[in-house]
Parts: structure tokens; C-alpha cells; sequence
């Protein structure tokens, strides 16, 4: 019963938040919305068991990609006025589109009840057993069955690291650089010169 | 008992919300990552809900998965959009004309 009431309080929340994410005025304010968007589907997360998946959530989402979302959104000087000029020239389109999936998606869960007859939607989960890890239970199978596509992924965000300092990276004119190759390349010949000169008489 | 309707109706209407976001802001690029941001929430909410329903651990795994290349596509797509900004001094979706589309 608490648990249905702190869900519906929760889906309200991230609904509003939602919204707020797609009409806020400034992109600043999107951000923030995005974030508690990200908070309250941990909690949600939390409240159906999947405990390591909603912190990752808070810790990736809202620590790394958000922050970094923020970073630019503040480091660019945009002209908001331009951008949301014709703000609901295609909104009726939107709204449609929207209504539309949502009227999908409500049909055929309620018409159907059962999916497929696999599952009844109607039902609550199984209850877990007191000592179930979902941590224990996701890394146990993250690192034998899927150790393969867990490698691909590291490879995946290094090389969007390397990708994007690559991308933003950029040579300023008129800065003094040190280049170590041309440092160590250089021999005696190019720096040193030596004069032959009659010696100077004394005053 | 929350119930597996519960959680799809849910996401279903994030993911609509999400898609009406991208008409409305169709003119910044920032915000239509975010967009994506969202979508890629709402199938996440799928995943969890079915993998927690059938009692099968594989769903959450590829959770996993989808957080981490959407890590990377933000981080990536923030990238460009950087260098956008440096280039033309606006994100603005209508100025992206060179390549004729």
C-alpha cells in the first residue's frame, strides 16, 4: 500500500518534471528538470528492485552526464529569442504524435491484460527472496556471459573520450608551446656558431 | 504492489512526452539531446519492468549497456556541438544547411 502511494507520487513528480524539461524558457532550467527527471526514476527503480541500476543512474547520469550537459549549456552564449521563435508552430504535430503513442500503449495493455500470455500486467512481481543481491545477481552475469560486450563497452567510452578531446581540442595562434620532438632533434650545428677574431688590443 | 501496467503506462507517457519535446524544440540542438536523454529513460523503464516481472537478470544487464552508450553519445554530441557553436556562433538547428539536406 505505501509502496503504490510513493509510486504515484513518484510517476507525478517525473511526469511534471518531464514537462518541464520540454517547455522550460531556458536551457539552464531543462537541465534541472532532467535531473530530478533521473532522480525519481532511481527512486522508482528502487521501489521495483533494481537497486545497482538506480545508483548507477544518480551516479552517471546526474553526476557525469548531467553536470557536463550543464557545463555547456552555461559555456554557450546562446540567443534564446531566436530559438524559440515558431516554439508552437508544430506543437499540434507534437501533441498528436504523443497522444498517439500513449493510446497505444494504454490499448494494449488494458484490452490484453495478459502480454502474450507470457505474463498477467495485472500482477505485482514475485517477491525476492530476504537475501537477494540484486548487485550479486547482476555482476555474476555481467562477468562471465556478458564479459565479452562489458570489454566492447570500455572500448566504446574510450574512445568517446578520445573522440571528443579530439574534437573540442584546438591550436590558439600566438601561444608559446613547447614542441619536445623539435627540443631533443636539435643538434649543435643549428644553435652554436663559432667566430675566429684577432684578439682585441688593450686601451 | 506496483503493478507491470503500471510501469508501461508510465513509460509509455515519458517516452510520448519526449517525443512531443522534440516537435516543440526542434530548433535547439541542446535540447533535443536531452530529448534523447528521455527516450532513452523510457526504454529503460521498459527493460527494468519486463526483466523484473519475468525474473530474468538479462534485461538489467543490457540497462547497463544502453546507460553506457548513452554516456557516450551525449559526451560525443556535446563535443560537436561545441565546436558547432565555435564555427557559426549558434546551435540553432536551421543554420545546419552545408550539407544541403
Amino acid at each position: 500500500m505505501l509502496i503504490q502511494v510513493l509510486f504515484h507520487i513518484f510517476a507525478v513528480i517525473l511526469l511534471l518534471a518531464a514537462l518541464g524539461v520540454i517547455s522550460a524558457r531556458n536551457p539552464v532550467y531543462s537541465a534541472l528538470a532532467l535531473v530530478m527527471c533521473f532522480i525519481t526514476s532511481a527512486a522508482i527503480w528502487l521501489l521495483i528492485e533494481a537497486e545497482f541500476l538506480a545508483v548507477v543512474l544518480v551516479l552517471v547520469y546526474v553526476g557525469a552526464v548531467m553536470v557536463l550537459f550543464l557545463f555547456v549549456v552555461m559555456m554557450l552564449d546562446i540567443n534564446l529569442a531566436e530559438l524559440r521563435k515558431g516554439f508552437t508552430r508544430f506543437a499540434w504535430l507534437g501533441w498528436l504524435t504523443a497522444a498517439a503513442v500513449i493510446v497505444e500503449i494504454a490499448g494494449v495493455v488494458w484490452a490484453r491484460g495478459g502480454l502474450g500470455g507470457a505474463i498477467d500486467a495485472q500482477r505485482g512481481a514475485a517477491p525476492l527472496p530476504a537475501d537477494y543481491s540484486n548487485t550479486l545477481a547482476l555482476g555474476s552475469v555481467l562477468y562471465t556471459r556478458y564479459a565479452y560486450p562489458f570489454e566492447l563497452a570500455a572500448v566504446l567510452l574510450l574512445v568517446a573520450i578520445v573522440a571528443a578531446i579530439a574534437l573540442t581540442m584546438r591550436r590558439r595562434s600566438g601561444l608559446k608551446q613547447q614542441d619536445i620532438g623539435r627540443q631533443v632533434a636539435v643538434r649543435r650545428e643549428d644553435r652554436v656558431r663559432l667566430v675566429k677574431m684577432d684578439a682585441e688590443k688593450r686601451p | 504492489m506496483i503493478t507491470l501496467a503500471q510501469l508501461l503506462i508510465l513509460s509509455g507517457v515519458l517516452f510520448s512526452l519526449a517525443v512531443a519535446g522534440i516537435f516543440l524544440n526542434r530548433k535547439n540542438v541542446i535540447l533535443l539531446l536531452m530529448c534523447v536523454e528521455l527516450l532513452l529513460l523510457a526504454a529503460n523503464f521498459n527493460f527494468i519492468a519486463f526483466s523484473r516481472y519475468l525474473n530474468d537478470i538479462n534485461g538489467q544487464v543490457f540497462v547497463f549497456f544502453i546507460l553506457t552508450v548513452a554516456a557516450a553519445e551525449s559526451a560525443i554530441g556535446l563535443a560537436i556541438l561545441v565546436v558547432l557553436f565555435r564555427e557559426r556562433r549558434s546551435i540553432n538547428v536551421e543554420d545546419l544547411n552545408t550539407l544541403k539536406g
